[in-house]
């Protein structure tokens, strides 16, 4: 059934689908309609599941964890400072391997005051061990929820589902909502082997000494790798049932390209008209969208990238003191594959500047113009 | 079950031998946490009055009252010295250093 909507009602239509048995969540800007909704599902008995209402993000991730820890299956939302909040509570869920999902809206930190898009917030947290997913529609939004409790529940690792503030959250875009049934052949109900259980007593996350603690960090690690495996794996079956392809990566127009714009999110998106435009030019440009940040596709990306001649990295986001963060973790990547193609590092984007498809395609004709980049980062649309 | 032992001492042979998360399989009838302790509670049965202090407010309900009388259960006392600090009769529940 194809419904009009925003990105935030594709994050509850997915919790929703895929059966969410506990629900706790804090309300912030932009994220508010996500856990609306899912109130109003529970309260009008279309969803069966538990409504937590708590009074810090902190709280609704710490109730996440103990639902989860009992093998319920269990959705969160939140956005900017609500996410850096619940940053404690992100570490505990990994080092807990409980497949708790959270939609995460993409917003700017403050201060300054501000709600619109900027990647820092979830890209800040990318060291906790949680899968990220960064979407570029409402239905990939809807659709990755399904998706990441199937990779989460296989592999024990919590996902986040990123989406761009307002362009994505608060636009409406005609969404296929799949059946239930074909949803609950996909996604069968969680049972973990280990689980906090009254008939079957054990202690959690006790003190662990030098002895073991390096040992299970390993096996956060190994679940990661597992999960690139998995991903994949699940993506393929979400194919053939409901005929949607998801990839740990999406590409446009890269079989013969020289030139490579890569980034997460919309931004993407955007940059096809760019390509487009470019290619009836004559230029040769191409468009790699990442995915999945978290695990890292490093092999995926380097297979992509090897034949090119040049690759722009646009980092919607800012690790000050050091740049670009998809800039730096794709250098890396292409280093360790012995890779030395010039990587043009461009930020713009910032606090939800809007970034068009003139502003992509000036990226790509600067590019063409120099042999490499004059600077480890360089500022588009920066006000002089 | 891959990661079911039954309750005794568990010792990981390799890594994939592990839980993915650290859980406890035995229960603290097999983990006795009085080997932590640095000083022993003493009571001295001439001296206690019995009135039950030390039973009440130890923390770690590791006194019983066996036949009427206090009687601490070292496989579970930690030496805190709650007990010793609120007994009230001298010299009837006192600390001496663990020599182990």
């Amino acid at each position: 059934m194809i419904k009009p909507m925003m990105g935030n009602h594709a994050l509850s239509y997915g919790a929703l689908l895929s059966r969410a048995q506990v629900i706790s969540a804090y309300p912030i800007t932009p994220q508010t309609q996500v856990v609306e909704l899912l109130s109003e599902m529970v309260a009008d008995g279309s969803l069966n599941a538990k409504f937590i209402k708590v009074e810090s993000e902190h709280s609704a991730m710490a109730a996440c964890i103990g639902a989860a820890a009992t093998g319920a299956r269990t959705f969160t939302a939140t956005s900017a400072q609500g996410l850096a909040l619940m940053h404690e509570m992100l570490h505990w869920a990994v080092g807990a391997r409980l497949p708790i999902v959270l939609g995460n809206i993409n917003r700017a930190m403050g201060p300054p005051w501000t709600v619109w898009t900027e990647q820092t917030d979830s890209l800040s947290q990318r060291d906790t061990g949680w899968m990220q997913i960064y979407a570029a529609d409402n239905q990939e939004v809807l659709d990755s929820v399904i998706l990441a409790y199937k990779v989460s529940e296989k592999v024990l690792l919590p996902s986040m589902i990123v989406l761009d503030a307002f362009f994505l959250s608060h636009t409406s875009e005609p969404v296929d909502v799949p059946d239930q049934e074909k949803v609950d052949e996909f996604l069968p109900p969680y049972n973990p082997e280990l689980k906090l259980d009254v008939n079957d007593p054990h202690a959690f996350g006790g003190l662990t000494g030098p002895g073991g603690y390096m040992e299970l960090r390993y096996l956060i690690q190994k679940a990661h790798e597992d999960a690139l495996i998995e991903i994949e794996k699940a993506g393929d079956e979400f194919h053939k049932i409901f005929g949607r392809e998801y990839k740990l990566v999406e590409t446009y127009r890269t079989e013969d390209a020289e030139i490579i714009f890569v980034a997460l999110s919309t931004v993407a998106q955007t940059a096809r008209i760019a390509v487009d435009s470019l290619r009836k030019k004559g230029i040769k440009a191409g468009i790699l969208r990442i995915r999945v940040f978290r695990p890292f596709p490093s092999e995926t990306i380097r297979n992509i990238l090897k034949n090119v001649e040049k690759i722009i990295v646009y980092d919607r986001n800012l690790s000050p003191g050091r740049g670009g963060i998809v800039y730096h973790e794709l250098s890396a990547a292409l280093h360790h594959g012995r890779l030395d193609t010039p990587v043009w590092g461009i930020i713009g984007g910032l606090g939800g500047r809007d970034v068009t498809p003139k502003d992509i395609e000036e990226m790509f004709l600067m590019v063409l113009k120099e042999e490499k980049p004059e600077r480890e980062i360089i500022w588009k649309g920066l006000k002089k | 079950m891959k990661y079911k032992k039954e309750g005794h001492y568990i010792k990981f042979e390799s890594i994939e031998d592990m839980p993915p998360m650290a859980v406890s399989f035995a229960s603290t009838l097999y983990n006795k946490t009085g080997s932590w302790r640095s000083e022993l509670p003493i009571i001295d049965y001439d001296k206690c009055i019995l009135c039950m202090l030390c039973w009440k407010f130890c923390p770690d309900a590791a006194i019983d009252i066996i036949d009427d009388k206090p009687v601490i259960n070292y496989d579970y006392c930690k030496g805190c010295g709650i007990c010793a600090e609120e007994c009230p009769k001298e010299g009837a529940l006192y600390m001496v250093e663990e020599k182990k």
